[in-house]
């Protein structure tokens, strides 16, 4: 594996210069202060409750995520770019979303395998032929970014079903300019603290014909056992919408309606943190609780707007990932700004071949999976490990795709032996609403806080920085 | 607002009121079963805390007898009694979790904070007398605290006012209760024969309503039980008087009503309660009968929970 980008320090002793002024403040400031303001950060995470769950972990059911107090930098020249990359590849996933439920110019062409999309459970075909209003279907994306290398941004991953994690961007760096004011007034860093007005902006604008002008929001959460329940009360806070259940809506003559104290109040755009399968048990999975009946058609009837769309899982799936770069071409005619993972499909005998090979070097991801879990990342796995990952994979090879293992960049953090560098990648919140599409400058900085781990997921002992763009 | 909101927040309210009233009843049975029992006669004094915090019938279904260390432990720390201190937070810090988006910070924080401070004392209990007095302050604190954030910080709306309502209806059913259970010490003047040796239940009673400086301050007199009972129920200065809570409820649910445009069973039904206090008497109530008088109550209190609930909640 190669050397890893090192973000604050270039080879040979200079830094780089988005990082200087952090430099010297670090210089001045003793580790004592830094482990104060750590576990103050901490206190202050508890008491308000920035907390999530841990699948199947009964011991404690509420955790903090381990937040950084180092903050991660980038220039403002750099963010320009990634900002217009990430444009570009929303609008193409967009593009891409209402060509595959509707004229599907893109498998005529044979740009993506047809089998690819049908055979694919998180095809939806009730979404064939289905108007969505004002033909957005991922209103709200979060596009994991890594970077190897000075000039490159890699997207890791595409999240368009229902991203999470845009609270601990607001509360990180909430919580620095709290403990860190002194720091702040030595930088420029651009705010990331209007994305909850933009959200609602986008999410207004996108209202069916038949709500009224002012059309009425609210936020679907599976409620308080969650993992991300958190996010989902802050965000309906800042917003100043409802935080509402399945129970709390209800389903006549195709309008959503919730039931409040004075009776029925008209729902017209619903964000919802609920997924596709659960989301109306009388379409989809019939045991679900968390949802609405009648919900799907409302949305047919055109009555209603769910943010994002049902079936964007489509787009953000990892067989369909390795294709980003075409798609992106085929609709927009232009390059790529940014580039992709070099990916193994092993649905291709070829493909399969080397990846079979090689498992030792690569990363093998599950197609369906997230959260870092159910992939072997191969450098770090035993032999045995590698070798029952191999009987899976001869076993059932198109649920799996491979990946070269990346030398994520690395950022300063606090360890328990003073600063080092850790892995690092970035989330960016994606917005787009009728006419437009925004991103506040920044986004969630994950980190490996494990030394040598690349894994940055909260589940799996990954934790978090602020992350500043610098305005020039 | 959204029924389950205002359901979260009405009963929200309702389980921190009730841990403060557990926290002071266990407070004023420590104190009076201190005393030499030829100051208090016979009664068992652990026996009617669990009378007044309604729940001796779940506890003798687990326990032969009552005695000051299964009664402390079952209404503060049981997690199998269903309204202990220790569930009535734990459940509390649900509902608040649930309805994060309708309280202000200081409200979350009082509960966030008190329900991380007390893990502690659930995997460990109080080992002496010292550390369950501070346990015991510490609820009544936390109860304090969440009221006069409210107070202080909530927006006056329908919110407010769900929250107010949870709070009042659980007040009068505490304070009800406790004359349920000692309305035998609080016989008029003719027809009492206790004597100084009921001197201290009227104090415990007035003490677990935290009522005592207020009725010296009221009366000007030595304790008298038909001054403690007047006091309790007709007394419309005394916030946990059965007259006040009234006074609240009905104001609590005009306020609703207004801003909703429609009134309804539930104002009706508590104006009825309203002014049937306003236009008694102690004479008239100890005539009909203390224990049926607060048993009417009780019933009727019950009764306009589930007509809120039923008009607003669900």
């Amino acid at each position: 594996m190669a050397v890893a980008f090192d973000e604050m320090n270039i080879p040979g002793g200079d830094l780089r210069p988005a990082y200087q002024e952090l430099a010297r403040w670090l210089k001045e400031t003793p580790p004592e202060a830094l482990e104060y303001r750590r576990q103050e950060a901490e206190l202050l995470f508890r008491r308000i409750g920035i907390t999530f769950a841990v699948y199947g972990d009964s011991e404690s059911t509420e955790r903090l995520i381990p937040f950084d107090v180092i903050p991660r930098i980038m220039s403002g020249r750099e963010w320009t770019v990634l900002e217009k990359g990430l444009k570009q590849r929303v609008k193409a996933l967009n593009m891409f979303l209402r060509d595959i439920y509707h004229g599907r110019d893109i498998l005529r062409a044979e740009v993506v395998p047809e089998d690819l999309i049908f055979q694919n459970p998180v095809f939806r075909p009730e979404m064939n032929g289905q108007q969505v209003p004002h033909d957005v279907y991922v209103h709200i994306a979060g596009i994991d970014i890594v970077r190897v290398d000075a000039e490159d941004f890699i997207v890791l991953e595409d999240n368009a079903r229902t991203p999470s994690g845009v609270s601990y961007m607001l509360e990180n760096r909430e919580i620095m300019m709290r403990l860190f004011p002194d720091l702040f007034a030595r930088h420029r860093v651009a705010p990331v603290e209007r994305y909850p007005d933009e959200l609602l902006a986008a999410l207004r604008s996108v209202a069916p014909h038949s709500a009224s002008s002012e059309p009425t929001v609210a936020l679907l959460t599976p409620g308080v056992y969650n993992s991300a329940y958190y996010e989902h009360s802050f965000l309906a806070d800042k917003l100043g919408v409802e935080l509402v259940e399945g129970r709390d809506l209800v389903v006549r003559n195709n309008e959503v309606f919730m039931r409040t104290t004075e009776g029925l109040k008209r729902v017209d755009v619903i964000y919802r943190r609920v997924d596709d399968d659960f989301i109306d048990p009388l379409t989809f999975r019939p045991d679900s609780v968390l949802g609405v009946p009648g919900l799907m058609s409302a949305y047919a009837a055109g009555n209603i707007t769910l943010a994002n769309a049902v079936g964007t899982g489509i787009a953000d799936d990892k067989a369909i990932y390795s294709y980003m770069p075409d798609i992106v071409k085929f609709y927009l005619g232009e390059e790529p700004i940014l580039k992709n993972v070099p990916t193994w499909r092993c649905r291709e005998p070829k493909d399969l071949a080397y990846v079979l090979d090689n498992l030792s070097e690569l990363v093998v991801k599950e197609v369906h999976g997230s959260g870092g879990y159910g992939m072997l990342i191969g450098p770090a796995a035993t032999k045995a490990t590698i070798e029952a990952f191999r009987e899976k994979l001869k076993r059932e090879p198109e649920g799996f795709i491979a990946q070269p293992t990346l030398a994520l960049s690395t950022c300063p953090t606090c360890t328990a032996s003073g600063l080092a560098p850790r892995h690092v990648d970035l989330r960016p919140f994606v917005l787009t609403g009728s006419k437009s599409t925004t991103i506040v400058p920044g986004g969630l900085t994950r980190v490996a806080l494990k030394e040598g781990s690349l894994v940055v997921n909260s589940s799996q002992g990954g934790g978090t920085k602020d992350t500043w763009i610098l305005d020039e | 607002m959204l029924s389950r909101t205002a359901e979260n927040l009405y009963w929200l309210a309702r389980y921190v009121e009730r841990a403060e009233y557990l926290a002071r009843t266990i407070d004023a049975t420590l104190r009076v079963t201190a005393l030499p029992a030829t100051y208090i006669g016979k009664t068992n004094e652990w026996d009617s805390a669990l009378l007044t915090a309604g729940v001796a019938e779940s506890f003798y279904q687990t326990h032969e007898e009552a005695n000051e260390h299964n009664v402390v432990d079952y209404l503060s720390f049981s997690a199998d009694n269903p309204s202990s201190i220790r569930n009535c937070i734990e459940a509390a810090r649900l509902n608040s979790r649930s309805v994060r988006t309708a309280l202000t910070s200081e409200m979350w924080d009082t509960i966030n904070s008190a329900w991380i401070e007390l893990q502690e004392v659930w995997s460990k209990g109080t080992s002496t007398r010292e550390e369950l007095a501070k346990f015991l302050r510490f609820v009544q604190e936390t109860s304090l605290r969440f009221d006069g954030s409210a107070y202080r910080t909530m927006l006056r709306n329908d919110a407010y006012w769900f929250s107010r309502l949870g709070l009042h209806l659980e007040r009068a059913d505490n304070t009800a209760r406790i004359l349920d259970v000692k309305y035998h010490v609080l016989l008029p003047e003719e027809e009492h024969v206790g004597g100084p040796l009921d001197f201290y239940q009227w104090s415990s009673i007035l003490r677990s309503v935290s009522a005592l400086t207020a009725y010296h301050w009221v009366y000007r007199e030595t304790l008298k039980p038909w001054l403690v009972a007047d006091l309790l129920i007709l007394n419309g200065t005394l916030p946990r008087s059965l007259a006040s809570c009234y006074e609240n409820l009905v104001r609590n649910l005009d306020q609703i009503g207004v801003a909703y445009g429609r009134q309804g069973p539930a104002q009706r039904h508590a104006r009825g309660i309203r002014n049937r206090l306003e236009h008694s008497n102690m004479n008239d109530i100890f005539q009909h009968g203390v224990h049926e008088f607060i048993q009417e109550f009780i019933a009727d209190n019950s009764r306009l929970g589930e007509i809120i609930t039923k008009q607003y909640l669900i």
